[in-house]
Parts: structure tokens; C-alpha cells; sequence
């Protein structure tokens, strides 16, 4: 499955050896030393440590009014303030850890759930299939934010709500890469083996099916985390996250927009943060696709290609 | 015909759930509208408009029927009725929809097309990676920074918001309609870039072009007859995915732009809790989802040139 990876020169030998074991260790490695890999990893790694170390380098509480509103920047407040006067520069460091959180929880939910989905539906085929397939189109029929807001409707901006929402609409596009993935694996000699020696079918997804999809889950974990990141951010900016006085870099957005004349800076620190997020996620992602599937484009874009163009050489 | 009956069915059962998941979920609408301000009379009086009081089934046909005969009740925020509240927000965003629709499409499809005929040359390298940068932005970045750079900060040519008077509908004022446009093609347009390139490569690196070059058919011709017809088919099934995107990136960017669309009035129901409203959008939502998607798949079948000749 992984296309053997291009050896690493540098490493020691008891290295190579526990990477050839771990071929997705080795591929997430030779991702991150091509230079869409690099760029990506150094882009995201940065504004995920500033999310994670803010909070305790913050220099002034993000909460307390400090000064005028929409404040130019100065010595004291190097972003300037925001739109009641707090210091926009602690409120940045401390916006984010909440919302990597959440996508990271909701990634890991919908990943889980998509996974289990799609291996059973193709390994079990028959009604499972039928059943599992159609319960994917129905939630495939709202968009996500669209189901986000439907459920935060009833019960109000609860954050383990939006987790959920959020991963539990993630999950179809992972099941149909998933089932497609699994169709063609199921078909192998080892799995025939095993079911031959009476392997219970749980067993088989569990322990020779799910093992070969470490690659492509990877891919769609990657792919799903831009996406978290992406509507946990726009519902926060619609005003459905994470609540006022809390700072959030999506609200925050929201928040100082009208201010965009008086002091820039409010929004465009947490616009540039998120953009630089995404970007970085997403870049690493296509980096990581490209070493361990070998491919040049997106899990969906071939399965698409391939159902409508049988026959192309490739 | 088999795809209809799926999407109906689809569609049903979309229904079931939006219906269960609005009017059954804990704490009942009467509930949730009235929030602290609930007493035993009001909630009575309003569970009776909302038709709490019936059983599960009842209720669901009542809703159900007055999709059809829109007869979708009051909304709880102010007492208009549903449709005649949706109705001018829902002209609006077909409006948007339809015209970032055809440009993102035209112009993904002629940048996808002239990037895989020079593959790997300069334009290709650059359109790629700057697809692959702006795939991954949310629309509401895209929309802040175009506001930063073109009517608040760097310039200020467009204006930053999209309010229409009342009772005029969007194309009353082409101008304001720029901003929100370019938004959500800037969104699109690199996943439909990103198809038509592959779909392009595929076609051009394929037998039967490799067959119209050694019988001597002119390269435009290749290109343009040969090649560019078999892409565009799984194209355009990427393009009917767009409008899914477009209709969850509606919400969004009409909210930044305080556009009168579905979007920005399924924000404000969804602040206000308002049950009735809120149901009506997501349904319409799915139902042009759906839609969508069997059209899609019908032309995409239609421009396959392969699969026309099997039939």
C-alpha cells in the first residue's frame, strides 16, 4: 500500500530499522523534509505553539479594561485595544488553545466514527452496506455549518454540542473514502487467509483490515482538521462558540470588525492566525498524501475520476 | 430515474430528521423560545400554536403539509409568517448563488485546462499552489481580508456591507453584490481548478488523444474536441459538490456582508431560537443539496461522450 519511502539519508541504522516497521512514521517523516511537507508543518507547528504557550505569556489579563477603545498600537499594547478597550495582544495569545481543542475532539470523533462506518459497511457488504451508505447521503445532504447551526438552534451554543456536530458530520466523507478503500483490501489473500482459519469478523476488521488503512485514514484525518479548524472558527464567528468575554480568534473577528478603520490590527492578527493555520494543515496534509499514497490529487477527486473515467491509464 | 427516488427518499428522511431533531430534542420549542421568561400559561398557549399538544406523528404531518401548501405558520421572533419572511431572502440568494456559480465555474474550468496543458510549467506550478493555499482558508478570512483591502483599510472602493432597502431585490444593485461574489468564487474555484487539472491530465495523456495526434489532428482540435470534453465531465460532478459548498458558505459570507439571503436569515434564527424559520431554511438547504446533486449526475452522464455511445 504505502509506496516504499524514499530512504532518508542521516539516520542511524536502529532508526531505519523502526521506520521500515512503521511505514507511516516513515512516511509522515519524508513529508515534512519535502518543501510543501516543511512549509506546511513549520507554518502550523508555529501557530499551534503560539495557542498552547499564549495563555501563560500573556502579558495582561484578556479580560480586563485597560484603556480606550480601538487603541492604535503602542508600547504598552504592542496590537493595540480592542472594542471595549482590553489588550488585544493577550486576547490573541489566548484565543486559540479553545478552538484547536474543539477540532481536534471533533477530528478525532469524526475520524473514529467514519472509519468504523466505512469498514463495516464494505467488509460486511449486504444490508449493513445499504443501511450504513444511506444513513452517510442523509447527513451528506446538509452542509456542515448547516447542521452545526441546526442542532445549536435547540440547544443553545453548547461546546460539546458543536464537538459533536461537528465530528458526526465529518464522518460520511470518511466512511466513503474508508469503504472504498476497504473494498479493495478485503479482497486480498491475507484477509482470505485469516477467514479461512475462522477469524471472527470483528477481528478482521480490527486487526488485518484497519492496520492497512493507517495511510489514507491519515490523509483524511489531515483533510478533516483543516475542515474542524475552518467551521469550529466560523460558527465562533457567527457567535455560536465559545461565548462572550471569552477570547476566541473567530469572535474576536467578529467583535472588531467594525473597527477596522480605528485599529486593524484586532482583526487582522487572528485573521492572519487562522489563515496561517489552515494553510498550514492543509499543506502538510497534500505533502503527506503525495509520499504515502503517491498521489497527486485528493482521496475524493480520484475515487471520482476513477468512477467516471474506468478504463484511463494512470 | 432510480437517482430520483433516492433523492426523494433522501429528502424524506432529511425531513424526518430535521423535524426530530428541532421539535423532539430535549427541552421542548415552547421551551426554548420562551426561555427564562416561561410561565405555565405561555408555554401552554404557545405549545398550542406550535402544536406541542398533538402526538409525534401529527405533528409531523402538520409540518409536513404546510411545506407543501406553505403554510409554515408564524415565525417566534416576530410573528410574520415563514414564507413571506423566506421568500425575498431566498430570491436574493439564488441570485448570488446562481452568479458566483457560473463565473467560479468558467473561470475554474479555463484556469484548470490552460495549467495541465502546461504541466509543470511556471503558470501551473503557481496556480497550483496558490489553489492549494485557498482551499484551506475559511470564507469568512477571505471576506474579511477582501473588506481589509478593498473597502475599509488599503481602499476603499466597494462598499463593506450589502444592505438592500427593503422590498428591492440584489440585482437592483449590482455593486453590492461584488464583494459577496468574489468571496465565494475565490472559495470555489480551486476545487474546480483542482479537478478540471487532474481530469485534463488524465484526458490528454489517454489513448484515443494519443490516436487523434498520430491521424494528424490539428492540436487545438485535440485539445478542444477530443480532451477537454471527457474532463469536463467529472468536472461538472465537482462543480454540483460547489453548490453544496455555496450552501453552507452562504450563512457565512451573508453574514459578513449583512446580505439579505437565507444565509444571514438562518444566522439570525438560529440566534433567536426561532424553531419554524430555522426548520424551513435547513430543509431548503437539503433540498437544493439534493437537487443538486441529482442534476449533477445527470449531465455529467449526458457530457461523458463514451458513456453516450454504450446507451
Amino acid at each position: 500500500m504505502a509506496v516504499a519511502a524514499p530512504s532518508v539519508p542521516g539516520t542511524s541504522a536502529s532508526e531505519a530499522i523502526r521506520m521500515a516497521r512503521h511505514p507511516w512514521l516513515s512516511a509522515a517523516w519524508a513529508a515534512a523534509r519535502t518543501p510543501r511537507g516543511a512549509v506546511g508543518l513549520s507554518l502550523a507547528g508555529a501557530v499551534v505553539l503560539i495557542a498552547v504557550i499564549g495563555p501563560f505569556v500573556a502579558p495582561q489579563s484578556p479580560d480586563a479594561l485597560l484603556t480606550l477603545t480601538f487603541a492604535k498600537p503602542s508600547g504598552q499594547f504592542p496590537l493595540g485595544s480592542d472594542f471595549l478597550g482590553r489588550d488585544v495582544m493577550s486576547r490573541v495569545l489566548d484565543g486559540g488553545w479553545a478552538l484547536l481543542l474543539m477540532a481536534a475532539l471533533a477530528t478525532a470523533f469524526g475520524i473514529v466514527a467514519g472509519a468504523a462506518a466505512g469498514i463495516s459497511a464494505a467488509y460486511l457488504r449486504g444490508r449493513s452496506d445499504g443501511l450504513i451508505m444511506r444513513t452517510v447521503d442523509v447527513i451528506l445532504a446538509f452542509p456542515q455549518l448547516v447542521f452545526a447551526l441546526l442542532l445549536v438552534s435547540v440547544l443553545g451554543p453548547r461546546l460539546w454540542l458543536i464537538v459533536l456536530a461537528v465530528g458526526l458530520s465529518h464522518a460520511p466523507q470518511v466512511a466513503r473514502v474508508i469503504r472504498s478503500a476497504t473494498l479493495d483490501i478485503s479482497e486480498r489473500d491475507y484477509v482470505k487467509v485469516a477467514e479461512l482459519q475462522g477469524m471472527r469478523p470483528r477481528k478482521i476488521m480490527t486487526s488485518e483490515i484497519l492496520p492497512n488503512l493507517v495511510s489514507p485514514l491519515t490523509v483524511e484525518a489531515g483533510l478533516r482538521l483543516t475542515y474542524s479548524i475552518i467551521i469550529m472558527a466560523g460558527l465562533s464567528f457567527l457567535g455560536f462558540g465559545q461565548q462572550p468575554p471569552a477570547a476566541n480568534w473567530g469572535l474576536m473577528i467578529n467583535e472588531n470588525r467594525v473597527g477596522l478603520p480605528l485599529n486593524p490590527w484586532a482583526v487582522i492578527v487572528p485573521v492572519a492566525l487562522i489563515a496561517l493555520l489552515t494553510i498550514g494543515t492543509n499543506t502538510f496534509t497534500d505533502a503527506f498524501a503525495r509520499v504515502a499514497i503517491g498521489i497527486d490529487r485528493r482521496p475524493e477527486e480520484s475515487a471520482l475520476i476513477d468512477e467516471l473515467m474506468p478504463g484511463v491509464p494512470r | 430515474m432510480r437517482r430520483l427516488v433516492m433523492g426523494v427518499l433522501t429528502l424524506v428522511v432529511v425531513s424526518v430528521v430535521v423535524f426530530l431533531a428541532t421539535q423532539v430534542l430535549p427541552g421542548n420549542a415552547a421551551f426554548a423560545v420562551l426561555g427564562r421568561g416561561a410561565n405555565p400559561a405561555r408555554l401552554h398557549a404557545l405549545e398550542r400554536q406550535l402544536h406541542l399538544n398533538r402526538g409525534l406523528v401529527d405533528q409531523y404531518w402538520i409540518w409536513l403539509s404546510g411545506l407543501f401548501t406553505g403554510k409554515l405558520g408564524a415565525s417566534l421572533a416576530n410573528g410574520q409568517p415563514v414564507w413571506a419572511l423566506v421568500k425575498p431572502r431566498l430570491i436574493n440568494s439564488a441570485v448570488l448563488v446562481v452568479v458566483t456559480g457560473v463565473i467560479g465555474a468558467l473561470v475554474g474550468v479555463g484556469l484548470g485546462a490552460a495549467a495541465a496543458l502546461r504541466k509543470n510549467g511556471w503558470f501551473d506550478h503557481v496556480t497550483s499552489v496558490t489553489a492549494l493555499a485557498v482551499t484551506s482558508l475559511p470564507e469568512f478570512v477571505v471576506a474579511i481580508s477582501l473588506i481589509i483591502l478593498l473597502s475599509t483599510v488599503v481602499f476603499h472602493w466597494l462598499p463593506a456591507v450589502s444592505l438592500l432597502p427593503p422590498g428591492t431585490y440584489a440585482w437592483s444593485q449590482p455593486k453590492l453584490l461584488i464583494l459577496p461574489v468574489a468571496t465565494l468564487v475565490i472559495v470555489i474555484v480551486p476545487y474546480i481548478f483542482r479537478m478540471m487539472r487532474a481530469a485534463m491530465i488524465e484526458a490528454l495523456e489517454s489513448d484515443y488523444v494519443e490516436m487523434a495526434r498520430l491521424k494528424g489532428v490539428p492540436e487545438w482540435r485535440v485539445v478542444l474536441v477530443h480532451a477537454l470534453p471527457n474532463a469536463i465531465a467529472p468536472t461538472i460532478q465537482v462543480i454540483g459538490l460547489n453548490f453544496l459548498y455555496l450552501a453552507g458558505g452562504v450563512v457565512v459570507v451573508e453574514f459578513v456582508f449583512n446580505f439579505p439571503g437565507i444565509g444571514q436569515g438562518l444566522v439570525f434564527a438560529v440566534g433567536n431560537r426561532d424553531i419554524p424559520v430555522v426548520q424551513f431554511i435547513v430543509v431548503v438547504l437539503a433540498a437544493f443539496y439534493v437537487l443538486m446533486n441529482i442534476v449533477s449526475d445527470v449531465i455529467a452522464l449526458l457530457a461523458t461522450p463514451r458513456r453516450r455511445i454504450v446507451r
